[in-house]
């Protein structure tokens, strides 16, 4: 692998910086330079995040260029369909089959476009669409908040990269009291592919 | 072993490496995390300081003392201590002093763009502009040694994308530490460090020498540090540029020779103009202002693009570098558009919105109600929110304390209209009791809501002086606005449950009639992030008693959706609350006016 463009978008309080943070750590890991960035203002009030991930043998400029990104990682369907500009032609999306309804929809000013449309959207862009339902697979690894790492578990299968540098770099970055949980929730999210 | 530090991560980093023994900042992004992990190391004192004046005072002390210290703040703080910066620069230092000043191009969560390399310039003092994360902590050592050297304050200069973006540094396991104590103080005759007039006057001519010397400095030993530095490619196309710049500019022109300053000010003309004169042609790529550009065609160097192509306003981005350099023919424009045409899906913004509980919440839904008959002025925090929908409950907003004066002046000047100031906690302790003081002195008929939610939440829940908790968690001396109002003269001082909405509209309807001098009203309720705040049992609306009047979803609370059911009369959808998101606080329960919404026995 030269180098990899990731864009991994959602709202605030779906654990997306450590996601990434974790993203940009696995480039490392493999002998690459890695950068990211995160725009995260209002965040935790259920705004818009995002999360550039570049890995590279020599990375510049730590955000991506609009139309460039290999893979965008949606941890929510409304932010996959707002972010898919940004995916390069034939990219890949993983999009997560959460639905967070935004205040604007909720008194009824907008409308929450439906699943089908959303993903078919995306396929208009993308080479390959994998659609995760990552909140059931983090409840069965036993913790509601590991969605993320049931996220980057398909991430995994994407791309070829040895999983346990993956999974190393998970469990070195989450309290060792949830090592264990994570460790299931990133197995579930690799099944889902291999 | 490398490690991935974001830019604050890695000036905290730097400063304990550098020996920072002092060092202080008020939280403002994006400059906040700096101290918030230097307070994590061994070895060193950092505090919250209640302002960023404070806070760089703090430091001078300091440094008077001879200890290396740090000041950390965002952009527009740096204007709060600008008056000790323009001073200090005249005084001169003793240990060394930087000041870390995180700018926000884009203004991602500030009120402007402004540009604080000109600080620098204007204060007559070093400037250096880090590129990534690793320039980051090296630079801070450089900075503190220059300092020393020439006796001068030393800003530090991030931007949101280098403070909160990560990359590779080379980093040092923290060996423990102790703190040190100072040597005894060396008072010296006609010190410096006393800035009365006379020494002013003979200081100026002093500062303006050693501006020259490190302009020398700028131009010989910065190269070799690599603080400046060439990086040559072809010679058909010269690039100056600083800070993040650097790296679109690397990834954009590939095959340019580039001028790379990591230090924005004072520049090192005639390296610049030596660069020029080996290139066929010169451009400066920088963020916001042209202040390297401007410096440059004023020393007389011929810049063949600028700001004529890349824009002074919002964040530099690849995409803005690319496209001006096409603009200036030195890439070719990208024939076909490489991107697909959008999809066709209409895609409902997600604007921010107080949380789930926020102890803000009741506060504005009654303030709205007084808009006809007063007008408000707001300040800065999360309750800056009360400008959007659905409480649309804001006026005016400046900049941090203005409330406070801003409606006291709207009384004075003859408002018609009542005039309500609301300011947090943190905010108040950082400049509102100064205008508070003023209000009072003055006998203004003014409202001051004090919203105190126990932390300073917007920036990501710091602990202030109303807290009792210091930055390195020790206990620390609590301090109790409402104490401090009354003892000010405070006549009117009614403290409300932030979850009580007959409360709060009683103790506002109250505040508004009172006429000797200003009224205070304390909306008491921690944020919900917080230690204090305790998760109540969570609502349901019960789908047979609501009428869909809609009141709920004016409390703008992102737990209440409107659900499939409609009400038959109507036709209009029935109120439903998210299990996961609602933190039982009551406010919805309080204002439907068919007691549908009920806390969910557990």
């Amino acid at each position: 692998m030269k180098s990899l463009n990731m864009l991994f978008v959602g709202v605030g309080g779906q654990g997306i910086l450590t996601a990434s943070d974790i993203a940009a750590q696995v480039g490392l890991d493999l002998g690459l330079d890695a950068k990211k960035s995160e725009v995260h203002g209002f965040a935790q009030r259920g705004g818009v995040v995002e999360s550039h991930v570049r890995w590279a043998p020599s990375v510049g400029s730590p955000t991506c260029e609009k139309g460039t990104v290999d893979i965008l990682v949606a941890f929510e369907l409304l932010e996959a369909a707002r972010w898919i500009d940004w995916l390069r032609d034939s990219g890949t999306v993983v999009v997560n089959r959460q639905r967070l309804v935004p205040m604007s929809v909720s008194i009824g000013d907008a409308q929450y476009p439906e699943e089908e449309e959303i993903l078919t959207a995306l396929r208009q862009r993308a080479g390959q669409v994998l659609v995760v339902d990552a909140l059931p697979l983090a409840e069965r690894a036993g913790n509601v908040r590991t969605v993320n790492t049931v996220i980057l578990g398909a991430l995994s299968t994407l791309l070829e990269t040895p999983p346990d540098v993956w999974e190393q770099a998970i469990l070195r970055r989450v309290p060792p009291r949830y090592r264990d949980v994570n460790a299931a929730a990133f197995k579930l999210g690799r099944a889902l592919q291999t | 072993m490398k490690r991935l530090l974001s830019g604050n991560e890695a000036i905290a980093l730097g400063a304990w490496e550098a020996g920072v023994q002092y060092a202080c900042a008020y939280p403002g992004t994006p400059s906040t995390e700096i101290l918030e992990n230097l307070a994590r190391y061994p070895g060193v004192r950092a505090e919250w300081a209640s302002n960023e004046k404070v806070a760089l005072d703090n430091v001078i002390g300091a440094s008077f003392g001879g200890a290396r210290v740090l000041a950390a703040m965002k952009h527009v703080g740096v204007n709060v201590a600008a008056d000790s910066l323009m001073s200090v620069s005249y005084t001169g230092v003793v240990g060394g002093l930087v000041l870390v000043s995180a700018d926000d191009p884009g203004a991602f969560s500030s009120q402007n763009e402004q540009d604080n390399r000109h600080y620098a310039r204007f204060g007559k003092f070093p400037c250096l502009d880090p590129a990534d994360s690793e320039e980051a902590r090296r630079f801070v050592k450089i900075a503190l040694d220059l300092s020393e050297q020439f006796q001068t304050p030393v800003m530090l200069r991030s931007t949101t994308r280098l403070s909160h973006s990560k990359s590779a540094v080379e980093a040092t396991v923290p060996q423990p530490r102790e703190f040190t104590t100072l040597p005894p103080f060396k008072r010296e005759e006609k010190s410096t460090h006393v800035i009365i007039p006379a020494v002013a006057r003979r200081r100026h001519p002093e500062i303006e020498a050693r501006l020259r010397d490190i302009a020398v400095w700028a131009a010989d030993q910065a190269f070799d540090l690599g603080v400046n530095r060439v990086e040559w490619k072809g010679k058909a196309l010269g690039v100056v540029t600083s800070g993040m710049a650097y790296q679109y500019v690397r990834e954009i022109l590939p095959e340019a020779s580039v001028l790379k300053l990591g230090m924005s000010y004072p520049l090192p003309l005639d390296r610049i103009r030596d660069f020029a004169s080996q290139v066929d042609q010169l451009i400066v790529v920088e963020e916001l202002d042209p202040f390297i550009e401007g410096q440059l065609r004023a020393a007389g160097i011929i810049v063949a693009h600028g700001k004529d192509v890349f824009p002074r306003c919002g964040e530099l981005t690849l995409a803005k570098v690319r496209a001006g350099a096409i603009a200036a023919g030195l890439v070719p424009a990208q024939t076909a558009d490489p991107v697909a045409p959008a999809p066709a899906l209409e895609i409902p913004p997600r604007p921010p919105a107080l949380c789930p509980g926020c102890p803000h919440r009741a506060f504005f839904y009654n303030l709205r109600r007084y808009k006809r008959r007063a007008i408000i002025a707001g300040d800065i925090g999360c309750y800056s929110m009360g400008v959007l929908p659905p409480f649309e409950s804001m006026d005016m907003l400046i900049s941090m304390g203005a409330s406070v004066g801003m409606a006291h002046g709207f009384k004075q000047a003859g408002g018609q209209e009542a005039a309500v100031a609301t300011i947090g906690d943190s905010t108040f302790f950082h400049s509102g009791m100064a205008p508070l003081a003023a209000a009072i002195y003055n006998r203004s008929r003014i409202t001051v809501a004090i919203l105190d939610n126990r932390i300073t939440a917007m920036t990501g829940q710091q602990e202030h002086p109303g807290t009792g908790t210091t930055l390195q968690g020790e206990a620390g001396k609590a301090i109790d606005i409402g104490e401090v109002v009354r003892a000010m003269g405070v006549t009117f001082v009614a403290e409300v449950d932030a979850w009580d909405v007959n409360q709060i509209n009683q103790g506002l309807r109250q505040a508004l009639q009172h006429e000797d001098g200003p009224a205070v009203l304390i909306v008491r309720g921690a944020c919900i992030f917080t230690r204090h705040f305790r998760r109540q049992p969570r609502m349901e609306v019960d789908p047979d008693k609501c009428v869909s009047c809609g009141t709920c979803f004016r409390v703008g609370c992102p737990a209440i959706l409107k659900s499939d059911e409609v009400y038959e009369i109507s036709g209009k959808p029935k109120a439903m609350i998210d299990p996961l998101l609602c933190t039982g606080c009551t406010v919805c329960m309080q204002v439907c006016p068919v007691n549908a919404i009920v806390p969910v026995a557990e």
